[in-house]
């Protein structure tokens, strides 16, 4: 029976979503599109100010909700000033009668008028200082690293006050610590050496999750899905898994036949297997850091268009549709920020196991 | 597009085949069941990877 309802009820919704499709035959639909579109392509970059809302108001004038943020530029000389200067990208900054402008998020040095030169592939030509400026993505890393500060601080307190046991809102934490400790280090790295990659791999949880899960907030804070952090992140994994490798790890990657073979059986082999191996290097951190990102920024782009329909649709089904969908994707994105911080470390436990790898797991390595 | 498109059915079969051939172990051995939720993850974490790769190349 039950069933049945259901049944009905999804030939219902198809029946008038393609009701709704046929419907909006608007002139106007091209203009909204591109302006959804540009709205989506401004939520996914970074800013010079923290901007929270913009409206438009009764008198036609755009107006923002936020503070500006210091720029700070290396020009001949270091420049600082604020960020309302540039009046959200609108206008000119002048300081100490050098000029400056914002096009495509980025500070290039212009004339008094702000005109900015092309080549021929459309790219400004304009002289580019070096930008040391706290952008709105450093701002939400420092308020992350605080926040983690804190907690991590109160549940170390509530320790010593309380005889190694934890209390209030630190007792969130400690089944966490223990998870990573009893579920990603030790099965990964081994008993004898996971102590020294703790530190790292509780920050590099701690510190994606609460990215991510603030990404989910109406603050618009998407540090994630700016390549620069991933890259970062993944850079850490990079030098850590290298710096601490053991023999073995370098023997497994130059010389992985060992003693099974004479020399000159290994030259031919070798010829194929070490590029593979010096590759597969440099290509774990990196699918590392694509995996982030794009999970990350393919989740920003389907909600914000997914909020968008609301606006395309333009009838009384849109809004519940939209908001059904947004929702759905909404706990999904939950899911999403917890399993990327997961994957993230456990994947980083796994290549310092690699690293670490001592010679009695020799005859395993033979297998791949 | 059309690459990326067929990259992303594969990415569909293959992370669904995971997910399947997970729930049979674990129906299976129930008692195993993080160790096999673990590798689940791993596995369709590293074809997600090849999934947005072949989309951030379009």
């Amino acid at each position: 029976m039950q069933r049945k309802i259901t049944i009905k009820a999804l030939t219902l919704v198809f029946l008038l979503i393609s009701f709704v499709s046929y419907a909006n035959e608007d002139p106007q639909k091209g203009d909204l599109k591109t302006e959804i579109k540009a709205y989506i392509q401004h939520h996914l970059e970074d800013s010079y100010d923290f901007s929270l809302t913009s409206y438009t108001n009764d008198a036609g004038e755009k107006v923002y909700w936020g503070f500006p943020l210091p720029v700070i530029l290396w020009d001949n000389g270091l420049k600082v000033f604020s960020s309302s200067k540039f009046h959200h990208g609108k206008t000119v900054a002048e300081v100490d009668g050098n000029f400056y402008k914002v096009y495509h998020t980025k500070i290039y040095k212009t004339d008094a008028e702000g005109t900015i030169n092309y080549d021929a592939e459309k790219h400004p030509t304009n002289a580019k200082p070096l930008d040391f400026s706290m952008t709105k993505n450093v701002v939400v890393i420092f308020l992350v690293g605080l926040l983690m500060f804190f907690m991590f601080k109160g549940l170390a307190k509530s320790y010593a006050k309380n005889n190694g046991i934890a209390k209030g809102t630190a007792r969130i934490l400690e089944p966490i610590i223990l998870y990573i400790r009893d579920d990603i280090a030790i099965p990964n790295i081994g008993e004898k050496k996971y102590k020294k990659y703790m530190p790292y791999l509780l920050t590099v949880f701690f510190f994606v999750w609460f990215i991510n899960m603030l990404g989910l907030t109406p603050l618009g804070v998407n540090v994630t899905n700016s390549i620069s952090v991933t890259v970062a992140l993944a850079l850490i994994t990079f030098l850590i898994t290298n710096f601490t490798g053991t023999k073995d790890y370098w023997k497994h990657i130059f010389d992985p036949l060992g003693d099974t073979m004479p020399w000159y059986a290994k030259v031919p082999l070798y010829i194929i297997l070490i590029p593979i191996e010096v590759l597969g290097i440099f290509i774990k951190p990196f699918s590392l850091l694509i995996r982030l990102y794009a999970n990350i920024k393919a989740g920003h782009i389907v909600m914000m268009s997914l909020i968008g329909l609301m606006f395309l649709f333009k009838s009384w089904l849109g809004s519940p549709l939209s908001f059904g969908l947004a929702f759905a994707i909404s706990l999904i994105e939950l899911l999403v920020a917890l399993l990327q911080a997961y994957i993230f470390t456990m994947l980083s436990a796994l290549y310092f196991g690699f690293a670490a790898e001592e010679h009695e797991h020799h005859e395993e390595a033979h297998t791949h | 597009m059309v690459g990326a498109g067929l990259v992303v059915i594969g990415v569909g079969i293959g992370i669904g085949k995971i997910g399947g051939s997970a729930m049979e172990a674990i129906a299976r051995q129930p008692e195993s069941y993080g160790k096999i939720q673990t590798a689940m993850l791993i596995a369709a974490a590293l074809i997600e990877g090849i999934g947005f790769a072949a989309l951030f190349a379009v």
